[in-house]
């Protein structure tokens, strides 16, 4: 462990070491594989053993998504909005270890680091605020020709599978997973080795705010292994390929269209994560429904 | 009286004349502002009422599909951009009139290379194409606030690759908001139906648009394979079969291309206990039957509440005979041609579902002749799990199944990959707009059934596609947002 030089040195006391699990189904659990990878930092060094999920956690993750769909895309958009405003919250509640944490894997000075994990709240907290204004957004009232009253709102595609980013592992993480959850839809996010310990911090300041076990299901292991069964689910409805690599890009496009998966469109490389995000994937991740009925006496 | 009865609203033909169409011998592309080249495989445009030609077209090759990319490329730098939303929307506006003053030219034209009914083609086909124009020259000149955020960029060069019915209508809804977005546009029009988008070349030179800025290559599936992987086409958009789709969009895979895809889908209507019966009926039998069923909303399987079933059936199966079946050109005719391939397909679809188990009726009205037609057809005693049940049907047939509570109607409308249109038939609102709440689909009717409108959003969801045509929503496949 990262304490044992020091141990040495000072007779301090042997730190109690976290492990590393899946989230899924709002549970942590080890790969049914019983594979793990090791965790380094930014230096190089062992930091832990993270879970490697195969693809029955995948299609696991993805069954606990479907499960638990109805009941979040059915909640109040006011309801959703209040659960990941307390996700907000316990990420700033708890600022100091995401810093440390992030200062660690992706090799930032502290300072640095804090203003990533600041950005990252503010980013859960932009998208909570959205969830009961997409009606606004992104539908309105048809004003057709005709005796008939129109009017569009958006509804959740579904099960929205994610390639979380390589680039930036919290803050990126985060702002690929806020818009999915605001638009009502449940997420299977496959995380890379370089942001595991991050991403399972994550998980567990969402297994404490009141998000329905299933909506959010976060995989660790390797993306390319495990994208392309993402995008070839056929219980998938979209997919974010924000962390797939150019090489797997149109392997994942050619397995998304047999089940005509919406695909978010992204770009190569990688977003700057820290730029203010914009309304797009709250429009990718919804289906516009019309309804008419017509007037009369 | 040994006479037999005449049979009850008996009309005497109401021909309109072929001769409104104008029809040429011989029609070539439409590249540049020219009508020009055309060097691929000549193929002739058939009636499918009567299986006659009806012209030559020259087909497109790979040359004519370069050309035509690279013309729509030079207009979208020279001559439609930079000229601004303003100017854009009034060619829009010149199109839309235009389309209005030859309305009856092109229903009739439109009726011959679909089969579809002249008395349709006039009184929705044709109002609606110039709609949609309408209503897209007014959005050229303020992008800004379709909700994209400021100065939305345009695609570029797009391709678009159509289907064979309602092709006029079905054109008018892609190429009006591109036009209006500043993007340029190839056409593709399915292989069956070319001219009436051949005559809408014609209108885009008497309306003075910029040359390149709109181009129709007539020709096969392989065109269009073409077009849509060409390097210069930015933006891919294909309007079809949901299993055409697929095949399309694997062939796109990894291209760096974007694609909207508007897919196939039937629909469904949900008659509860409740429904204001005459209504329903109507609207089950217009939405069943439509454009012979031809449209990829149609309501092709109906769910009726188990204790009005048995009458609901037999009112279905009165007014379905009342439906005149015969010369497209007739201005009585309710369902009209579909051609031979078509005719033999639903007759295969049909035997599977008897074979399935289903019970078949088919309405005794006398087509006018062997060959193109299938009058409307009832299958009850249907299972959700019959092939005739999951199939795109895509023709005048009408599946009925039964349910018992709203929960099954919903669970057993949505057992579908399909996700595009469906009805709710019921006098109670609160039944109503529940049910429209739990339907997967991109588009519900309540107490109605095919209902169109310019600036209401139409769309499917799941493998019935991505795209929405109509309103601002219509305008994001056509910028770069």
């Amino acid at each position: 462990m990262s304490d044992g030089e020091s141990l040495a040195n000072t007779r301090k006391r042997v730190a109690v070491p976290k492990t590393y699990k899946l989230y899924v189904g709002g549970s942590f659990a080890r790969s049914e594989s019983g594979r793990v990878f090791p965790v380094t930092g930014s230096d190089g060094d062992f930091r832990a053993n993270a879970a490697q999920a195969s693809r029955k956690d995948l299609r696991d993750a993805v069954a606990a998504a479907r499960k638990a769909f109805d009941g979040w895309a059915g909640a109040s958009a006011h309801n959703r909005g209040q659960v990941m405003f307390r996700v907000a919250e316990m990420l700033e509640g708890t600022r100091d270890r995401f810093a440390g944490e992030v200062a660690d894997v992706e090799g930032l000075p502290l300072p640095e680091a804090e203003a990533v994990v600041d950005t990252a709240v503010d980013r859960m907290f932009w998208y909570a605020g959205w969830t009961d204004k997409l009606g606004v957004l992104l539908g309105g009232v048809n004003q057709v020709a005709g005796p008939y009253t129109s009017h569009g709102g958006p509804e959740p595609v579904g099960v929205v599978g994610v390639v979380a980013p390589r680039s930036s592992s919290l803050l990126g993480l985060v702002s690929v997973l806020a818009p999915v959850m605001a638009t009502g839809n449940c997420a299977v996010v496959l995380v890379g080795p370089e942001a595991a310990v991050p991403a399972v911090s994550l998980c567990e300041a969402l297994a404490t705010s009141d998000v329905p076990g299933g909506v959010v299901n976060v995989l660790t292991g390797e993306p390319t292994e495990l994208a392309p069964r993402l995008a070839s689910h056929s219980d998938v409805d979209a997919l974010d390929p924000s962390g797939a690599e150019e090489s797997l890009r149109g392997e994942l496009e050619e397995a998304a269209a047999a089940t005509v998966k919406r695909m978010l469109d992204v770009p190569l490389p990688e977003q700057d994560w820290s730029e203010p995000p914009t309304p797009k994937r709250l429009r990718a991740f919804t289906d516009l429904k019309t309804v008419w009925h017509p007037l009369g006496e | 009286m040994t006479e037999p009865k005449p049979r009850p609203l008996a009309y005497a033909p109401a021909l309109e004349s072929a001769a409104l169409a104008r029809l040429r011998e011989h029609y070539r592309p439409f590249v540049d502002g020219e009508f020009t080249g055309g060097t691929g495989e000549p193929f002739s445009s058939v009636n499918p009422a009567t299986a006659e030609p009806l012209a030559e077209v020259s087909g497109s090759d790979a040359s004519d599909v370069d050309r035509a990319v690279s013309a729509a490329e030079e207009a979208f730098r020279q001559r439609w951009t930079p000229i601004g939303g303003t100017e854009r929307a009034k060619y829009l506006f010149r199109i839309a009139r235009l389309l209005q003053e030859r309305a009856r030219e092109l229903a009739v034209l439109a009726s011959l290379e679909t089969g579809e009914p002249v008395r349709k083609t006039t009184e929705f086909d044709l109002p609606n194409a110039a709609a949609q124009f309408l209503h897209y020259a007014g959005w050229a000149d303020k992008l800004d606030y379709a909700g994209f955020g400021p100065s939305p960029a345009p695609q570029g060069v797009v391709g678009q690759v159509l289907p064979s019915n309602l092709p006029l209508l079905l054109l008018a809804q892609r190429v009006a908001p591109a036009l209006a977005c500043g993007a340029t546009v190839v056409v593709k029009p399915a292989e069956r139906t070319p001219l009436t988008a051949l005559v809408f070349g014609e209108i885009c030179e008497q309306a003075g648009l910029p040359a390149g800025v709109v181009n129709v290559l007539p020709g096969g599936p392989g065109v269009g394979a073409k077009l849509l992987a060409h390097p210069g086409v930015r933006k891919a958009v294909f309007a079809g079969s949901t299993e055409t789709g697929k095949r399309v969009r694997r062939d796109l895979a990894g291209r760096g291309k974007r694609l909207t895809s508007d897919l196939g889908g039937s629909g469904v209507n949900i008659v509860f206990a409740d429904a204001a019966p005459e209504e329903a009926v109507r609207g089950v039998v217009e939405g069943a039957f439509f454009n012979q069923g031809r449209v990829r909303c149609a309501g092709s399987r109906l769910l009726v509440e188990e204790s009005v079933a048995e009458e609901f059936v037999a009112r279905l199966r009165a007014r379905t005979e009342s439906l005149r079946v015969g010369d497209p050109l007739d201005r009585n005719t309710d369902v009209g041609a579909l051609g031979s391939a078509e005719v033999a397909r639903l007759s295969e679809l049909l035997e599977r579902g008897v074979a399935e188990g289903a019970t078949r009726w088919t309405s005794p009205a006398a087509p006018p002749h062997d060959g193109g037609f299938l009058p409307p057809t009832l299958l009850t005693d249907v299972q959700q799990s019959m092939s005739v049940a999951r199939a795109e049907v895509f023709g005048p047939v009408l599946s009925v199944l039964t349910f018992r509570t709203p929960e099954e109607a919903v669970t057993k409308a949505n057992n579908t990959p399909h996700g595009l249109a469906a009805g709710v038939w019921s006098e109670k609102g609160s039944r109503a707009l529940w049910t429209a709440r739990r339907l997967r689909t991109g588009v519900v009717w309540a107490n109605a059934f095919h209902r169109f409108d310019p600036t209401a959003p139409f769309g499917g969801r799941g493998e019935s596609g991505d795209g929405r045509v109509g309103g601002a929503a219509g305008l994001e496949a056509y910028l770069d947002v």
